[in-house]
């Protein structure tokens, strides 16, 4: 197990075609960190660089204390599950997670020893003679990530690895993951767009836009106190309500609205859409004309709400600060 | 799911499929039933008089030592012909699959001997390597090697080998390069982070998912050198020197046309015939069975 540093990273393809600008980040020992951002962004592209998938433009990665940036994949002492598994599909589930021990030239037995406690761990042990063809989805997942506990390597690399699952499966291997990080601790970085994924398995997350790490932090720190708009946009669904006042932009959540007499209103919107989801309700509405601002507003399942004007109220200690220009945040 | 098409009228289908039909039969059946019926007849030397002998022509062919000793050559010629194209067509193309400057003037290139005639290509190299004004014979007699395939049937052969050759590894370029670039990126990159390096990666990874392009490439190859070499072997050696590069379908040419034995040619591509049959099949089987991961 290692710490990974990323130093004031950068990747360009050509001198105008940058796609990382710059990203540093100290990853402590055995911490899980999420990636997050939109498709796009270039945080598949970052953790290659940490895989030695593509090389490093400018700036340093560090595996532990070593500067990996010339090193080749096989040395640098990590695993890596792929979004589409990228299991050899003419090798038995067995050989699949054999096959990088035997590259390193452990003996049989060993092999046999650490195959069997992967497949333990991960329910597989009926499987191993199958080919990955004879397997459901959530069970190929399984065998890549075996792949990646038997090398018991300093740091697992996860590349969206649950986007190919069904909705169901997802939360069961997310909680699996969890597990699995518990267990062996083992530092691990995991590629997502998933916003849910993000919040529930990250110690620490990082999210990017457009090559740019915009904010660094625990998920509910992110949460509470996104540092620019495109974080606030970002994470929250529906997203954070952002209202031009005063030359500023003022954003609240939606769970941070509640309905009130029209005399007390903060904020009035006129409905036009209502999404009861049992446990709450979610309207949508917009201030003023059509084309001014939408606002989403998360109500319990018990208030009465229908088209038309609707008045509602905030703390103001829930409400955010942000400048337009620069999108930073503005601390109150 | 199958798609199906399902015709209200009884008699469009069959009238669809009769042009393609009639061509089968007219140029495939009925040379063939033909060619069945002549090997077992018996012709004079002018074609005055015609005698059914059943199975005399085989029985004939079998204690014949040219016939037995054109069989050997054949098997030399297609395993050299099939082993050679593969091997270089597989490491043309998993060069080419490397490329990414220029790719396209590259395949392009290595595309083209595809579209030369089997004759022509025979005619090329025999210049190439001609005993008095082939460049290819002045290099090696620079080198102090005796060349002169008209006299020598161990050049002839391997003059024959490299021509068919030569044609044949566009084709089976084209199908490796399709093969290798349908594995998926991700498989080679995690067996280099499981630590393969590039000759280990492709032993055991890239090779065996083509497999099945390899073997299918394996008997049209050998069916190519079995048949489509005529061309080249008659533009050249003519199945000489002696019985050198006498394969088996130049034989049957030999002997019905020149030497006018027409039921003992006839023998020999029913022969031939089977040998197709049975190519075929184990194609077949394979293809759809084994070779599937």
């Amino acid at each position: 197990m290692a710490a990974v540093s990323l130093r004031d990273v950068r990747k360009s393809y050509t001198p105008e075609l940058q796609v990382i600008h710059g990203v540093s980040m100290e990853i402590k020992d055995g911490e899980f960190i999420v990636i997050l951002g939109p498709s796009g962004c270039g945080k598949s592209t970052l953790l290659r660089m940490v895989a030695g998938l593509e090389t490093i433009t400018s700036g340093e990665i560090a595996i532990g204390d070593r500067v990996v940036n010339n090193l080749e994949p096989k040395d640098r002492d990590i695993a890596m599950v792929f979004q589409n598994y990228a299991l050899y599909p003419h090798m038995s589930v067995y050989d699949n997670m054999a096959y990088g021990l035997r590259i390193r030239g452990l003996s049989k037995d060993e092999i046999s020893v650490r195959v069997k406690k992967a497949a333990d761990i991960l329910e597989l042990d009926k499987y191993l003679a199958r080919r990955p063809r004879e397997l459901s989805g959530g069970q190929r997942q399984r065998v890549a990530m075996g792949r990646a506990i038997v090398r018991e390597p300093q740091v697992f690399l996860f590349d969206e690895p649950l986007s190919n699952l069904d909705a169901k499966l997802r939360v069961q291997m997310r909680a699996e993951l969890q597990a699995l990080h518990r267990r062996l601790g083992t530092t691990s970085l995991f590629v997502t767009h998933d916003q849910v994924e993000a919040m529930t398995l990250a110690q620490r997350m990082i999210v990017i836009n457009a090559g740019r790490a915009e904010q660094i932090g625990a998920p509910l720190e992110i949460y509470a106190r996104p540092a620019t708009v495109f974080v606030a946009s970002f994470i929250g669904s529906p997203p954070m309500n952002l209202i031009p006042r005063d030359s500023k932009l003022l954003g609240i959540r939606p769970e941070h609205l509640e309905p009130c007499a029209a005399s007390a209103a903060m904020l009035t919107i006129d409905v036009d859409l209502i999404e009861p989801l049992g446990a709450d309700i979610l309207v949508y509405g917009h201030i003023g004309d059509r084309d001014s601002v939408r606002v989403a507003a998360r109500l319990p399942a018990n208030a009465l709400v229908q088209a038309g004007k609707l008045a509602l109220r905030y703390d103001l200690a829930n409400v955010h600060w942000f400048d337009p220009q620069s999108g930073r945040r503005i601390e109150a | 799911m199958e798609k199906r098409v399902v015709f209200r009228s009884a008699w469009l289908p069959y009238a669809l499929v009769a042009p393609q039909i009639a061509i089968t039969l007219v140029f495939f059946f009925w040379p063939a039933v033909q060619a069945v019926w002549y090997s077992f007849q018996l012709q004079d030397a002018f074609g005055l008089k015609t005698q059914f002998v059943g199975l005399l022509n085989f029985a004939h062919l079998f204690r014949d030592g040219n016939y037995l000793a054109s069989f050997k050559t054949t098997a030399v010629f297609s395993v050299a012909v099939a082993g050679a194209g593969i091997s270089i067509s597989l490491l043309l193309a998993t060069m080419a699959d490397r490329v990414l400057r220029g790719a396209m003037a590259y395949k392009t290139l290595l595309i083209w001997p595809y579209a030369v005639a089997p004759a022509i290509a025979g005619v090329l190299w025999a210049f190439l390597f001609a005993p008095s004004i082939g460049i290819v014979t002045y290099v090696l007699k620079g080198w102090g090697v005796d060349w002169n395939w008209i006299l020598k049937g161990d050049q002839a052969m391997l003059l024959v080998v490299i021509a068919s050759v030569w044609k044949e590894i566009s084709y089976n370029f084209l199908f490796f390069l399709a093969g290798l670039q349908s594995i998926p990126k991700p498989l080679i990159e995690a067996a280099a982070i499981d630590g393969a390096g590039p000759a280990r990666r492709f032993w055991t990874i890239v090779f065996p998912l083509l497999s099945p392009t390899t073997f299918f490439l394996l008997v049209v190859n050998i069916v190519y050198a079995f048949f489509d070499t005529f061309g080249v072997i008659d533009a050249t050696t003519q199945g000489g020197p002696g019985q050198a590069t006498n394969i088996l379908v130049y034989k049957v040419y030999h002997d019905g046309i020149k030497a006018a034995d027409f039921g003992g040619s006839s023998a020999q591509s029913v022969i031939l015939m089977f040998i197709v049959i049975a190519l075929t099949v184990v194609q077949f089987r394979y293809i759809e069975k084994k070779v599937e991961y």
